[in-house]
């Protein structure tokens, strides 16, 4: 049976893709550094931290996190790929955003034209009952669904 | 948010369009977060985390050529993180061709515009931007734009000076227009803390080992630490400056700490005290067994698990002048006990230019060079993120090296113990 959560819009739009959860804090440039740098079109995550989704394609993907942790690069790392087009589908945060992701996301918004919708404080119970896998959509309003 | 008519004027575009994006994106991040104003940058300098021209990140450098053409007058000049390569590293002939020919081959236009927007100068390419060698040093209460996780949290917390933990570009568009977002680690409700630490382990913990272990337990909050402060009797002298430095770095890159507060030894610790402790705090007791239990958590990623390293890093952040001399003596001691005169693994200690300078002026620049040991500027992590590198046994005291990397963690008795050949009795 599908379940819904409420959170809020950080950068409004809709989406539906399969989720990729990370229970763990999403180490940015852990994740990203080494498929930025040589050019993995499938963006496999390189985080060994991350057991979650270590090697894991972030393409594509509604990519479920409490926050984002790691090096100040973080924000920078979301730009790039965003002006590269190598973001998730879009993003659900169970917490309140951080301010590096919160940063990556807005800067992507404001200089770029490829935008990846970003919800926030989905609340910690969207994480302990969505996984990796199954199907998320997104609405405008910040609802996400599950299943 | 509420801006002032000079702010708005920016915003509207009156100084151009560049500068409009600019405010905008300072603004929109600030409302993410239910800032209501911008307030002056009031460090004498401010601090990027970007110091590394790699291919992946060219649209950040478009961004920033288009920042130049816009003939922005920066407010601040700024101090960066450590270059990307040293000819005096080990590396092999493939690893030249491939950080050269293909990894960097942006390092010479970014760092051309870092010299046009204001990078304070050319041996300023460092972590550790607060070294007196260097003197990117803010006053406790000054608001700065930096990014570079270790140092916003040494500014921070050992400082006593207010930084969120702001994205590389994000620095650098607050040291153009001289304002950021009132919001988190700026204001006093922010740099409270929502965590109690109780370290009550049997002797000084190592400290990026306690780092980590705290980062990864509180993420992005404010740690309150009670049990440390003994180990520094003294007060924060530079021996407690060097250990907050590593700690907080750990903090940073296994969590996401910004600002930590030390019972007894940090700033606003000494000041207020408990009062800094919010009502309903968690607790987290890091014992022996806690931090052994951490330690064992981490993966070995190494294909040989028992490979004999190839090269070792010391310094991921960049040690002190103090750190330095220490490490030196203690080689030195461990080789004489051993009976060797070399290091048994390619090492490389690594510091900010203006000291590397420094050390070399005086007798242990020399010892040191004696031991086998390569004294570099560099920014281990730069140097490690490569297939290349990253099939390399590379060994580490460092925390953050090991997070982003495929380095192994030891501790820095055992990376003493392993240098000097103490593993081969």
């Amino acid at each position: 049976m599908a379940k819904t959560f409420k959170g809020r819009m950080v950068v409004p739009g809709s989406g539906r893709a399969p989720a990729l959860v990370s229970h763990g804090g999403f180490n940015t440039l852990a994740s990203y550094q080494s498929a930025l740098m040589f050019g993995d079109k499938a963006v496999k995550c390189g985080d060994q931290n991350n057991p979650d989704i270590y090697k894991k394609s972030l393409v594509n993907a509604a990519l479920c996190l409490p926050q984002t942790i790691g090096s100040t690069t973080g924000g920078m790392v979301f730009y790039a790929a965003g002006a590269l087009g190598k973001l998730p589908a879009f993003m659900c945060f169970s917490k309140p955003i951080d301010s590096l992701a919160a940063a990556g996301v807005i800067m992507a918004d404001v200089w770029t034209e490829n935008h990846m919708p970003v919800v926030d404080s989905l609340g910690d119970e969207f994480l302990e009952t969505v996984k990796t896998g199954d199907m998320l959509t997104l609405s405008e309003d910040g609802t996400v669904t599950v299943g | 948010m509420i801006l002032t008519p000079e702010q708005q004027a920016i915003l509207d575009g009156e100084k151009g369009e560049v500068l409009s994006k600019v405010m905008k994106t300072l603004v929109m991040y600030g409302e993410a977060f239910g800032a209501e104003k911008l307030v002056p940058v009031t460090s004498k300098y401010g601090h990027t985390v970007i110091s590394f021209g790699i291919n992946a990140m060219k649209p950040v450098y478009d961004l920033y050529d288009q920042i130049l053409s816009a003939n922005v007058e920066f407010k601040q000049k700024f101090t960066a993180d450590p270059l990307p390569l040293d000819p005096n590293v080990p590396s092999s002939l493939l690893q030249d061709l491939v950080f050269k020919q293909f990894m960097y081959k942006q390092q010479e236009r970014y760092e051309d515009q870092l010299r046009r927007m204001g990078i304070t100068g050319s041996k300023d390419f460092t972590c550790a931007c607060y070294f007196d060698e260097v003197g990117n040093i803010p006053e406790k209460g000054d608001v700065l734009s930096w990014a570079e996780s270790s140092a916003v949290s040494y500014a921070n917390s050992v400082l006593g000076a207010r930084c969120n933990r702001n994205s590389g570009m994000i620095d650098i568009m607050g040291s153009a227009v001289g304002y950021v977002p009132y919001f988190g680690l700026l204001t006093d409700e922010g740099r409270k803390a929502p965590w109690v630490v109780e370290v009550k382990t049997s002797a000084r913990p190592e400290a990026q080992l306690l780092g980590s272990a705290i980062g990864m337990k509180v993420m992005e909050d404010v740690p309150y630490i009670r049990g440390l402060d003994k180990y520094f009797p003294d007060g924060l002298d530079a021996d407690a400056k060097a250990y907050l430095k590593d700690f907080g770095a750990a903090a940073a890159s296994n969590g996401a700490v910004g600002l930590y507060h030390v019972e007894g030894l940090t700033p606003e610790a000494v000041e207020q005290g408990e009062s800094l402790i919010l009502d309903g705090a968690q607790v987290y007791v890091v014992d022996d067994a806690e931090l052994e239990r951490v330690r064992a958590s981490y993966p070995v990623i190494w294909k040989n698990p028992d490979a004999k390293p190839k090269l070792c890093f010391v310094g991921c952040p960049h040690l002190t002048m103090d750190q330095l001399i220490d490490w030196t003596e203690k080689v030195e001691a461990g080789l004489r006990k051993n009976c060797l005169s070399k290091v048994t693994v390619p090492t490389v200690f690594t510091t900010a230019p203006a000291v590397v300078e420094e050390f070399n002026k005086g007798p242990y620049g020399w010892r040191l060079k004696k031991t086998g040991v390569v004294l570099s500027y560099i920014c281990p992590l730069m140097y490690m993120n490569n297939p290349l590198s990253k099939k390399m046994p590379v060994i580490t005291c460092s925390n953050k090296l090991r997070t982003y990397t495929s380095a192994r963690y030891y501790t820095e008795s055992e990376i003493l113990d392993i240098l000097t050949g103490k593993e081969a009795e």
